[in-house]
């Protein structure tokens, strides 16, 4: 088994291999990325002043939905997963993930399902333009024709995410190596362990929801429809007892990453190990019952309410012992900041600003006022820029040696990582101060006194993306070529993959490695 | 935990990128085809994948023959298996609460009760009753309504009873047929699989009956309201994954009664299939008493 | 240095933000409000508590963001490798790891108090000396005040040249309608909230109301509003093209002046029932459905009569409108059958109105039928 790859386009088509297929995913999210932005880009340049310029209210609004839908399912999402692919298996000693031919399955539905719905675009009637939380019946009696193949776009994706997920619980529970205890993993397999379960608990449920609609669009049913007995908002109930566990799917992976990373540059181990685990755990259990804080205005009685809110609040206490854990983590270190560093303190900061914005959301009487303005939009963009994309990026520098063999250019690491942190504060801040004074969310057009923080955001937002170009050249380059990096890479670093030499050989350990 | 000093990991394999192909032409076809066009694109799309899933299957079981098949990877399938049945758990799980949520709250508040109970001002004169007969619609519009309710209900002490006593037979039959071949002893295996099968098909064949009735009698359409759209939706879905199971337990008579395959300690593709068995017939019991006792 | 930058970010913005709040509160009375960086505290008992909870927790966020990044901060400076700091080596406290879990969890036990309150406040529609039922269409609101005959639709009044930036764009931008709601001062106002066709949401955020209306089913909310003056509000949920499009205007009026204004209104409506009878001439109908048309029927056939290809059919040398008069009249009347986005206007428009924007399209885009339709005729087509 000591063979390498095959060469040939094959290798990639046909692959089991769990780098392979890492490679695969981590660069089909980029992709998507670059794609989610320019719509963004398109977005933010119509907003760049009052009055309609560039597009039309009805592609303003496919914009929109198409945005948040592949930054979403296209790029975070898939990051996570092509980390997952080539670090869990690393990380536990196991030669590869459990089940690789269905692995390489999960990975390719992906490309399918995304030109599908990607291909709505061009259909009559246009791509989806109901938002990416697709509210019936906007989605449905008022849809374009072109929502079904949406629908079916959703359901491929589902099934890819939840063959993923049965994938990484089969791996971690089954293929640790000898002495690899459950709190002797490392955290980023523990949160992975833990987002896998959410994303089996729901991503059924998203299946259920757009079939749902299906049958109400196509086959006369009456689940969102009050004439029959139905009611739209059962829609919303259903889809955020989805939606909201993915939003934490979006961030418990990157927990993982900022615990490996945090460590190796404070040169101290990570403080309160068992505590982070315990705090994702209950960040996991809590997701699935505060759903409904998305729908504070939708007229629930006043104990839905208040129990949505409570629960909702809590969260912040598992999120906070994280926080407070990671800055004791650094207390007392000796600390010095390579661009993966930069990225995760970035994240600590930044995101503990978005969490902030979540906790004044979820003061119901309060979200009467912000719900549906542009502070929501400022809240999840904080906790999924600096969140989300902060910490793949940061991953992607901290094991891209591991990978390649080679160092990226650290000049070009921290030229990225200021453009993209001025970019994003530029462009992100000045959304909560317009949320605030009244601006409502998903509009292709605003009342004069939003003008210039508009302005400001969408100059910011072009910068931020100027600094992914840095970013994918620096990348570019490091896998062509180097300065050869050592097997441990970093100053004594933490984990089984830095036992391995760089690059990791194509086949890492077929002979269990014991774990004292 | 890991004690094996090899694992086996699959060579290449070209099955996973045909199986997405078949998967992308199914989707598409539906789409394509629930849109107004042609149906040839699915029914393509349906028989590449099933034709490789076939495939698939029949690579798994070779290699298992072979000897390829440490524990450990058993054990993966073992996993794997378990926690795809907790997602058809949640899939249901999302119907159920619909129904759910019709009953405690839509339909009240739609009927004047509750905190949303104003809501009757769009909907004078309807009234919250469950079965829901008379629609929102109708009782404003009358005869011109869209969304007419039925006129009748599935009464669960007929067909549904019958079929409750099927599907739990059924699922003694599959633990019993499991049992003997674990003593090896492969005639009663067969004969208690075939059994299996039968009430399956059985099964399959009343709710087809209970169906028709439906339709033809009752005026108890997809159509008809929340009662009938909650009513076909849920047990529909149910009747499909009894179709998916009723097949597998059938390709499991035929390896066993062809091909001889399973041994009394090895036997986890039958062992999936009883378990997928035995999630649908929980899941019965759950729309016995929620949609057809509770409904009726 | 980079992270004295960083340093600075977050504090700085919290201090600015409130700097900002009192520069808007000047602002805003010179009428448009620029550099808006804060919530209103509004014109009601509610938008000021609300205002003061989204206050109280902002601060206490501030706080906790001081402590914690400055803890950050300070071993950033002091625990560098550059600076020779040795690591050590701790890594648990079960002490403080528990007080880090018990005090986050007593603050917001703070923050639960004060926000429980103020829900239970706005949750109390009960004894409202007012009713309004408000409706939300694709895309402008109905509004109903109950009891009375007084009933009319609220539409975006800003003209499209200035939207498409041919002209220069008026103070109120976006956020001025044809019919403003009139509500008296000092009364408790019961809103009733529901929708005809999408989901949208009725929100003024000097009210503090946001409430959305949902197709089928009626959501209540109220307000009392405590000094008169213009309000303005937008559709708070995404409910199709033109979502940004469909402000809300609320002119909060003396009492007595709210009621001369109802009694004109109700006059209003009686004078309407007459004209019914009267017949018009085609100018006085193609002149009177211009502005119907504009109004009501643009947003989604486009001034120009050319419809969005794919989405809404052109009126130009639409089939229907140069077909037969029975079809053109049912289209409008009960709308159509197969897209739910075509409504039944009938019951949204007069029949002077509905008889003039029907003999307008008939005739205008090149239609040149010739033909007209008088209010009676719709009248009993309507009784049929
Ligand atoms: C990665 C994704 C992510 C994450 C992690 C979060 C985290 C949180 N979110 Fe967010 N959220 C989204 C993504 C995310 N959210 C998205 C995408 C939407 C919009 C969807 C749409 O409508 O399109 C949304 C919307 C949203 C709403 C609905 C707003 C509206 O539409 O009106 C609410 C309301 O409660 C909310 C709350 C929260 C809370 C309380 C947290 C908490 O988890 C935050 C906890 C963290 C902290 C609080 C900071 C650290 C803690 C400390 C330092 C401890 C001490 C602190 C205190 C005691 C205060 N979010
Ligand atoms: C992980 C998820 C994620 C990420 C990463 C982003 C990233 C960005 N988002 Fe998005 N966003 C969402 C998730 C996300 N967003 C969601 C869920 C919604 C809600 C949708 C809805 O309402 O339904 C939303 C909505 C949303 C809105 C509100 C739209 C509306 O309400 O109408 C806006 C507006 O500014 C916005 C902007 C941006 C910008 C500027 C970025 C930037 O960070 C993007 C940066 C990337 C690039 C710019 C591309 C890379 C660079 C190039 C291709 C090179 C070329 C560029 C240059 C030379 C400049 N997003
Ligand atoms: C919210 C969007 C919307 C508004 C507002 C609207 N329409 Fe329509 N209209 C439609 C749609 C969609 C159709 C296509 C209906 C169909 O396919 O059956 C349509 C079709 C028509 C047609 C038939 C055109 C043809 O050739 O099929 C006429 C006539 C018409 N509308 C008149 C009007 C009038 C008069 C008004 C205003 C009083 C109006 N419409 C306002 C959406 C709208
Ligand atoms: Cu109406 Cu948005
Ligand atoms: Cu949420």
């Amino acid at each position: 088994m000591a063979h390498g790859p095959k060469p040939g386009f094959t290798r990639w088509l046909y692959t089991t291999n769990h780098k392979d297929i890492g490679s695969m995913y981590l660069w089909f999210s980029f992709a998507m990325f670059l794609l989610g932005g320019c719509m963004a880009l398109v977005i933010r340049a119509e907003l760049f002043q009052p009055g309609l310029q560039i597009v039309q209210p009805e592609f303003f609004n496919q914009m929109t939905t198409m945005h948040g839908l592949i930054m979403v399912f296209g790029a975070v999402m898939p990051a996570f997963v092509g980390l997952a692919n080539w670090m869990v298996p690393m990380m536990i000693g196991a030669p590869d993930m459990a089940l690789p031919r269905m692995n390489n399955w999960s990975f390719w539905i992906l490309p399918f399902a995304f030109a599908m719905l990607a291909s709505t675009l061009f259909m009559e009637g246009g791509a989806p333009n109901f938002g990416w939380t697709f509210y019936a019946p906007l989605s449905t009696e008022y849809a374009p024709p072109s929502v079904t193949f949406f629908i079916f776009s959703i359901h491929i994706m589902g099934a890819s995410s939840i063959m993923g997920a049965i994938n990484i619980v089969a791996t971690i529970l089954n293929m640790r190596a000898p002495g690899m205890t459950l709190m002797k993993m490392p955290l980023f397999v523990w949160t992975w362990l833990i987002t896998a379960y959410l994303l089996i608990a729901v991503m059924p449920v998203l299946a259920g929801v757009v079939t749902m609609m299906l049958m109400d669009i196509h086959f006369g049913t009456s689940f969102f429809s009050a004439a029959g007995g139905g009611d739209p908002v059962l829609f919303q109930h259903v889809f955020w007892f989805f939606g909201h566990p993915e939003v934490y799917i979006m961030i418990l992976p990157a927990f993982g990453i900022v615990s490996a990373i945090i460590p190796t540059f404070a040169r101290k181990p990570l403080f309160g190990y068992s505590s982070m685990v315990y705090a994702t755990a209950s960040i996991a259990f809590l997701s699935f019952i505060v759903w409904a804080h998305h729908m504070f205005t939708v007229g629930m009685p006043i104990a839905g309410e208040l129990f949505f809110m409570y629960a909702t609040m809590l969260i912040a206490v598992p999120t906070g012992v994280k926080v407070f854990n990671w800055v004791t983590t650094m207390f007392r270190g000796s600390m010095t900041f390579e661009t993966p560093m930069l990225f995760s303190i970035a994240f600590v900061i930044l995101f503990t600003l978005g969490g902030f914005s979540g906790l004044m959301l979820a003061i119901a009487p309060a979200d009467f006022q912000y719900h549906d303005t542009y502070f929501v939009v400022a809240h999840f963009h904080y906790v999924l820029v600096p969140g989300a994309i902060f910490s793949i990026t940061a991953g992607v520098y901290y094991w891209l040696p591991k990978w390649t063999g080679n160092m990226y250019n650290e000049a070009m690491g921290k030229v990225h990582f200021w453009l993209a942190f001025i970019g994003l504060n530029v462009t992100f801040f000045p959304m909560h101060f317009v949320g605030l004074a009244g601006m409502p969310r998903r509009i292709p057009d605003y009342a004069l006194q939003f003008a210039d923080f508009n302005q400001i955001a969408s100059v910011g937002a072009f910068l931020f993306g100027a600094a992914q170009i840095v970013f994918l050249f620096n990348v570019i380059r490091t896998v062509r070529g180097g300065k050869k990096a050592t097997d441990e890479v970093w100053e004594n670093p933490q984990g089984l993959e830095w036992t391995v030499p760089s690059p990791a050989p194509y086949h890492t350990f077929s002979t269990p490695p014991v774990v004292r | 935990m890991a004690t094996e000093s090899s694992y086996y990991v699959p060579e290449q394999s070209r099955l996973p990128i045909f199986a997405t192909i078949g998967m992308f032409l199914t989707a598409f076809g539906a789409a394509n085809w629930v849109n107004g066009g042609s149906s040839y694109i699915f029914f393509a799309g349906a028989l590449a994948l099933a034709t490789v899933l076939w495939f698939w299957f029949a690579a798994v079981i070779r290699e298992n023959m072979q000897g390829l098949n440490s524990d450990q990877l058993k054990r993966s399938y073992v996993w794997g298996m378990g926690w795809f049945i907790f997602s058809e758990v949640m899939f249901f799980a999302a119907f159920f609460g619909a129904l759910y949520y019709i009953r405690t709250f839509t339909l009240p508040w739609l009927g004047g009760e509750g905190d949303r109970g104003s809501s009757n001002m769009l909907w004078e004169g309807f009234q919250n009753t469950w079965p829901l007969m008379v629609t929102p619609d109708q009782a404003v519009s009358g005869d011109a309504a869209k969304v007419v309710g039925p006129k009748g209900v599935i009464d669960p002490w007929h067909l549904p009873l019958l079929n409750t006593f099927l599907l739990l037979a059924s699922s003694v039959t599959v633990h019993v047929a499991h049992v003997f071949l674990k003593k090896n002893k492969r005639q009663a295996f067969n004969i208690w699989l075939g059994i299996t099968v039968v009430l399956g098909a059985a099964f399959l064949f009343f709710q087809v009956e209970e169906y028709l009735e439906a339709y033809q009698h009752l005026g108890l359409t997809l159509e008809s309201g929340i009662y009938g759209t909650t009513f076909f939706m849920l047990t529909g879905f149910h009747g499909a994954h009894v179709t998916l199971g009723t097949i597998m337990l059938l390709i499991m008579l035929l390896r066993s009664v062809i091909a001889h395959h399973f041994k009394p300690n090895d036997h986890f593709g039958f062992e999936a299939a009883s378990w997928y068995w035995h999630f649908v017939d929980v899941v019965w019991v759950g729309l016995f008493i929620f949609v057809y006792v509770l409904g009726a | 240095m980079g992270f004295k930058r960083l340093f600075a970010f977050p504090t700085v913005s919290a201090f600015a933000s409130t700097a900002f709040a009192q520069e808007t509160a000047q602002k805003a009375e010179e009428g448009v409000a620029r550099w808006g960086v804060n919530m209103t505290q509004g014109v009601t008992e509610v938008s000021r508590t609300t205002y003061d909870l989204h206050m109280l927790i902002f601060w206490i966020c501030v706080a906790i963001g001081i402590v914690v990044f400055g803890v950050m901060f300070y071993s950033m400076w002091r625990h560098r490798k550059s600076r020779g700091y040795q690591a050590a080596q701790f890594h648990e406290s079960t002490l403080v790891e528990l007080a880090w879990t018990i005090v986050p969890t007593l603050i917001l036990i703070g923050m639960a108090i004060p926000a429980t309150k103020t829900l239970y406040d706005i949750y109390d529609t009960k004894e409202a000396d007012l009713d309004i039922m408000i409706t939300g269409y694709q895309w402008k609101w109905k509004y109903d005040y109950l009891g009375s005959d007084v009933s009319f639709f609220s539409n975006l009044s800003t003209p499209h040249s200035q939207i498409s930036n041919q002209q220069p764009k008026g103070d109120h931008y976006l956020l001025e309608v044809d019919e403003p709601l009139v509500v008296p001062v000092n009364k408790k106002i019961r809103f009733l909230i529901t929708a005809n066709d999408v989901i949208h949401a009725w929100w003024v955020p000097d009210l503090a109301v946001k409430k959305d209306a949902i197709p089928g089913f009626v959501n209540e909310s109220w307000t009392r509003i405590d000094e008169p003056g213009i309000y303005r509000g937008q559709c708070a949920e995404l409910c199709g093209k033109d979502h940004g499009f469909m402000p809300i205007v609320v002119k909060a009026v003396p009492e007595d002046e709210y009621h001369s204004w109802l009694n004109d209104r109700a006059e209003q409506a009686a004078l309407i029932k007459e004209l019914t009878n009267k017949t018009f001439t085609f100018d006085e109908l193609y002149e009177r459905g211009k502005k119907v048309y504009a109004s009501t029927c643009a947003a989604c056939h486009q001034p120009n009569g050319q419809g969005v290809p794919g989405t809404f059919p052109a009126i130009a040398g639409s089939k229907v409108a140069t077909g037969g008069m029975e079809g053109h009249m049912s289209m409008v009347v009960n709308g159509s059958p197969k897209n739910p986005a075509m409504q039944a206007f009938g019951a949204q428009l007069n029949e002077v109105d509905l008889a003039a924007v029907i003999t307008y399209q008939r005739n205008a885009f090149g239609n040149n039928m010739g033909d007209t339709v008088q209010p009676i005729d719709i009248l009993n087509f309507k009784n049929k």
